[in-house]
């Protein structure tokens, strides 16, 4: 059972967090501009990565949506970052 | 065998005499042995049956690696290790996979076909016509122990999460000692071990330690570490390492208590956990009297216990020697025999140096061994040491990498893990604590006995599953050669003692098989848990209601009073009807009364979630399909949220209480996830200083009032505010008082008639439930339980999402296109809306549809089918079916492929394999006008 770092509650058990993408998959702006391709892949494409990954992950409990930079390997949590202290990787996680 | 009790034992109390049954026969024993060791004492030599072939089988060894002694406890648990098991007066055991009993078991007989039952024999044998029709019968037969149904726990295991610097798994000389070096360094230390004392080797292996007997020192140690308020956990397994330095422990409990599962958080984790004796590869090296030397040992010192008078000691290293010389002071008569040429020979001890043992023979126990130079040796114990194989489990479950040592012949630690230290003999150090002990401890001093390929005799590799080593060769012979693969088709070290002491004989035939190493063999991968752990550990007190607890009304004993009958609805216990009778009756009535007159309804799980602040409005035309900060304060507006993809995900309605100000009303079972999309959206592209959520959804209750009277009901209430139509029209919100309390009453109806929707504090639900109560006996008031809301809204085409939604519908399904055109910003899934797959001219569209057979109401979950070339095929199906009251027919509604486009087209309808008629009208089969939310 992993030891998540909330920027907001501090080392909470994993099983209080919930996935939520991964960190700079952009949301594409604009409907009319935005193409099919561009759409599937924010939609579909996930980086998957075997080793360092930087995620976006919300603390259910108290609700704070945050950044973090783990690894998929060995399962170290390397930082965590709340969006509002930039990290949400120039401004927008989504 | 004839093991007979000697002097001593320092586990036992013989001032304690107690009897338990084996088999239904009676078995003697002192306080303090193990089923195991009063089974050896007493004689009983064949304690259960083998795996595959019900070959006879005795003790191989003495704790959590004993492969043959599994015994079903009655009353208790099954498959439990008889060496694990402490005997107690009138405790009665069987042993598994014999019938009727362990030494009269009638499948013996299987073994005299065991040569035409050979690896894999069944899936190649069973194959025609079907596997399956063989598979119960064989499933049954090769099940190990039986689950009584009628045992029911006393209690629920208990389950602790504990913190600490420094978990050491492990209390013999290593563990003891690095307990307590961190004890002295000022950390807070938790010790725990499987064994019931601490003490580990220390109980059964002479030892001086800082100048003690070693079991004295464990003593010492243990009181030192306890005193300074060290945990100390005996008769407890750390079954499995996790991430983040997270152990698993389960403790054993007593005297019928259940286990207790200990979750332990540790900075660091030392482990100590010793290692396990290999047997040595011989002929018939599974028949009964043959133990490992190291068991043979325990049985002597701590249960007063010889394995045999005529003993062979048979070993590939020196540590089996402690083991001949106690024996031999016993009394016992002991022959060594020892695998290496230049092994040194001890005064008084006889020992045949440089030779092996290729067979051993006995009918039911072993009786003789014939050596590699042709002698025989007769003999009613064979004890056998092949070396030692360190207990790497947790130090891989870790993630650690084995290195292999050909000192020591053994797979050991390699590369150090991030928090985990090994130590000792799992570190393949088999001497005492450098330092503390006096002298240098035994040698090892070992040499190769592998098992070898073409092999006349049947050597055993897995004890507990049956695999020989011919077996083995099978398997690489039809190139099963990694050890993943040879693992599943031997089943070699894949049974309830996953190869403690099988796997590396095992993974030393295979090398020889294929001229490889035995590190290029590589070992399996290590899983959790080490040891059984029993399903209730890890369920604790999780089940029915508290693994998932249902949600409850404030109302709740108010409507049992009135007579309601509850059901679960997405989580809450809900009045699903009121009173006595045929609940279709009761439905019915409820729905007729509340058309006629006035209903009161107990909403109070409608999702109240607040969004406050400058920025809501925008925050919200983000959010919704429709626009919403177009919505002028105190009115409300119907709405849908979809996900990413273009899907409702919800529906609901919107409420502007004032400028910055809103409540969104979403559906009662998916508050948490509108709740947690709200905030995640909020956050992730929203100034947070400017837009607020809040759920209310738990504090506030709602009650609905509805009906054409219900306006002369509230009036009759006096709720402090206008309640003319002018001030408070249809989809208007107004505030008022109640009791003091600020009251909101918003004018949404899902029933199609007036209605009105009260939230108040839910300290307040029962007195306004009790004055609606009282006050509409004037109008004949009825009660609306869920059910017959669901027939009213069905009526008027509503919908629920989920049931007339599917994971593939989309707003425009529902004949609403005007956002996706006329909507100026961006929202939630709006570019999967101009997608090839949303302008689909074939989609499934939500419609009414009319059954037009007689036939009674149309079964929900019918499908719609249309015949192409004689193969019928899915238009779509029924999702919401009643009997209007209304209406007097049936109606149901369903998103069937172009509906829209085909009113009044009849279709044919499937379910299972009744066949029925409808034609397709419009969703709303009652008021189409909408006039009655007025009336």
């Amino acid at each position: 059972m992993q030891l998540f770092p909330c920027p907001f509650c501090g080392p909470r058990s994993e099983t209080e967090f919930h996935f939520g993408g991964d960190a700079g998959n952009r949301r594409p702006e604009g409907f009319r501009a935005v193409t099919d391709g561009e759409w599937a892949a924010y939609l579909h494409d996930r980086n998957n990565p075997r080793g360092a990954a930087n995620e976006i992950w919300m603390h259910m409990t108290c609700g704070e949506v945050f950044r973090m930079e783990r690894d998929t390997v060995h399962h170290g949590v390397a930082q965590a970052f709340a969006l509002l202290e930039g990290g949400g990787d120039d401004g927008l996680a989504h | 065998m004839t093991a007979w009790r000697t002097e001593g034992g320092t586990a036992i109390d013989r001032t304690r005499p107690l009897r338990f049954t084996f088999d239904g026969r009676s078995v003697a024993g002192f306080a303090g042995d193990t089923v195991a060791s009063a089974l050896l004492a007493g004689g009983v030599s064949i304690v259960g049956r083998s795996f595959k072939y019900h070959r006879p089988r005795g003790l191989w060894g003495a704790g959590v690696e004993e492969p043959n002694a599994l015994l079903d406890i009655a009353g208790g648990m099954p498959n439990t290790r008889a060496t694990q098991v402490l005997a107690a007066d009138g405790l009665a055991v069987r042993s598994v996979n014999a019938e009727p009993s362990a030494e009269k078991d009638r499948h013996a007989f299987l073994d005299a076909f065991s040569r035409f039952i050979p690896a894999a024999f069944y899936y190649k044998t069973f194959m025609f016509p079907d596997w399956h029709l063989f598979e119960p019968r064989i499933r049954q037969m090769a099940g190990l122990g039986t689950l009584d149904g009628a045992v029911r726990a006393p209690a629920f295991a208990e389950q602790v999460n504990h913190h600490c610097d420094v978990l050491v798994v492990g209390a013999g000389p290593a563990g003891l000692a690095a307990a307590r070096d961190a004890l002295r360094a000022g950390r807070r230390v938790v010790l725990c071990d499987d064994g019931r004392q601490a003490g580990g080797s220390l109980l059964f292996r002479a030892a001086t330690i800082e100048g003690k007997p070693g079991a004295a020192w464990a003593a010492d140690v243990v009181s030192e570490l306890e005193q300074a308020g060290a945990l100390v956990l005996a008769g407890t397994t750390a079954f499995g390492i996790y991430d983040h330095h997270l152990a698993g422990l389960n403790q054993k409990g007593e005297g019928g208590a259940p286990d207790r599962l200990w979750r332990v958080r540790a900075k660091s984790i030392v482990l100590a956990t010793g290692a396990i004796e290999r047997p040595l590869p011989f002929g018939n090296n599974d028949l009964p009297g043959i133990m490992s030397a190291e068991a043979a040992l325990v049985y002597l010192r701590r249960f007063g216990v010889a394995a045999g008078r005529r003993v062979v000691v048979a070993t590939n290293n020196g540590l089996a020697y402690e083991t001949a010389q106690a024996l031999s002071a016993a009394g016992a008569d002991v022959t060594v025999v020892d695998y290496r040429a230049d092994a040194p020979s001890p005064e008084g001890l006889r020992v045949l140096t440089g030779r092996t043992i290729v067979k051993a023979s006995g009918r039911g126990a072993v009786s003789a061994v014939r050596l590699s130079d042709g002698s025989v040796l007769e003999a009613d114990a064979v004890l056998a040491s092949g070396g030692f194989t360190p207990t790497v489990h947790l130090y891989c479950q870790a993630q650690g990498k084995l290195d292999w040592r050909d000192d020591i012949l053994a797979f050991v630690p390699g590369r150090p893990v991030e928090g985990v230290e090994v130590v000792g003999a799992a570190a393949g150090d088999f001497s005492l604590p450098a330092g503390l002990a006096e002298g240098a401890g035994q040698d090892l001093g070992i040499v190769a006995a592998w098992p070898k390929s073409r092999a006349k005799e049947r050597v055993w590799i897995d004890l507990q599953n049956d695999v020989t080593a011919k077996d083995v060769e099978l398997a690489v012979r039809e190139n099963f050669v990694s050890v993943e693969h040879l693992k599943r088709y031997t089943t070699l070290g894949m049974a309830t003692d996953q190869g403690k002491t099988s796997n590396v004989n095992g993974l030393a035939l295979v090398a020889e098989l294929t001229g490889r190493r035995i590190p290029e063999v590589g070992t399996t991968t290590y899983r959790p848990p080490f040891t059984p752990v029993p399903l209730a550990s890890f369920a604790g007190a999780r089940s029915g209601t508290r693994m998932s607890p249902l949600r409850r009304l404030p109302l709740e004993r108010e409507h049992r009073a009135d007579g309601a009958t509850f059901r679960e609805y997405g989580g809450w216990l809900r009045p699903a009807f009121y009173g006595s009778g045929a609940p279709e009756d009761r439905i019915q009535a409820e729905a007729t009364a509340t058309r006629a007159g006035v209903a009161l309804f107990d909403g109070s799980p409608l999702g109240k979630i607040e969004v406050v602040g400058p920025d809501a409005g925008s925050f919200l035309d983000f959010i919704y399909y429709n626009t919403m900060s177009t919505l002028a304060p105190g009115r409300c507006r119907y709405g849908f949220i979809l996900s990413e993809a273009g899907n409702i995900y919800d529906d609901g309605v919107l409420v502007r209480l004032d400028e910055n100000r809103f409540v969104v009303s979403c559906s009662s079972s998916h508050v948490a996830g509108v709740h947690a999309l709200l905030e995640e959206w909020r956050q992730d592209r929203f100034d947070r200083r400017r837009v607020f959520i809040h759920n209310a959804t738990a504090e506030m209750a709602t009650l609905t009032v509805t009906g054409p009277q219900s306006r002369a009901l509230l009036e009759a209430i006096g709720l402090g505010l206008d309640l003319d139509d002018a001030a408070l029209p249809h989809m208007a919100v107004a505030m008022g008082r109640f009791e003091g309390q600020a009251a909101r009453i918003a004018r949404v109806s899902f029933t199609g008639e007036r209605s009105y929707e009260l939230s108040v504090p839910a300290d307040h639900a029962a007195s306004l439930w009790s004055r609606l109560r009282r006050e509409g006996q004037a109008f004949g008031a009825t009660l609306l339980g869920l059910e017959a809301l669901m027939v009213l809204r069905a009526e008027k085409g509503y919908i629920v999402i989920g049931k007339d939604t599917d994971g593939t519908s989309r707003p425009m399904d529902f004949g609403l296109t005007a956002p996706l055109e006329r909507k100026k910003v961006e929202f939630i899934g709006r570019r999967s809306l101009v997608t090839e797959d949303a302008a689909r001219p074939d989609r499934r569209q939500f419609v009414g549809l009319e059954a037009i057979d007689g036939a009674g109401v149309l079964p929900t979950g019918a499908h719609g089918i249309e015949h192409l070339a004689g193969t019928p095929r899915s238009l779509g199906y029924v999702t919401s079916s009643y009997f209007s009251p209304a209406l007097q027919r049936p109606i149901a509604l369903g998103l069937i492929e172009r509906g829209l486009d085909r009113m009044g087209d009849i279709i044919e309808l499937q379910h299972l394999r009744e066949v029925r008629r409808a034609r397709i009208v419009a969703a709303c089969a009652f008021d189409a006008e909408g006039g009655r939310l007025h009336a």
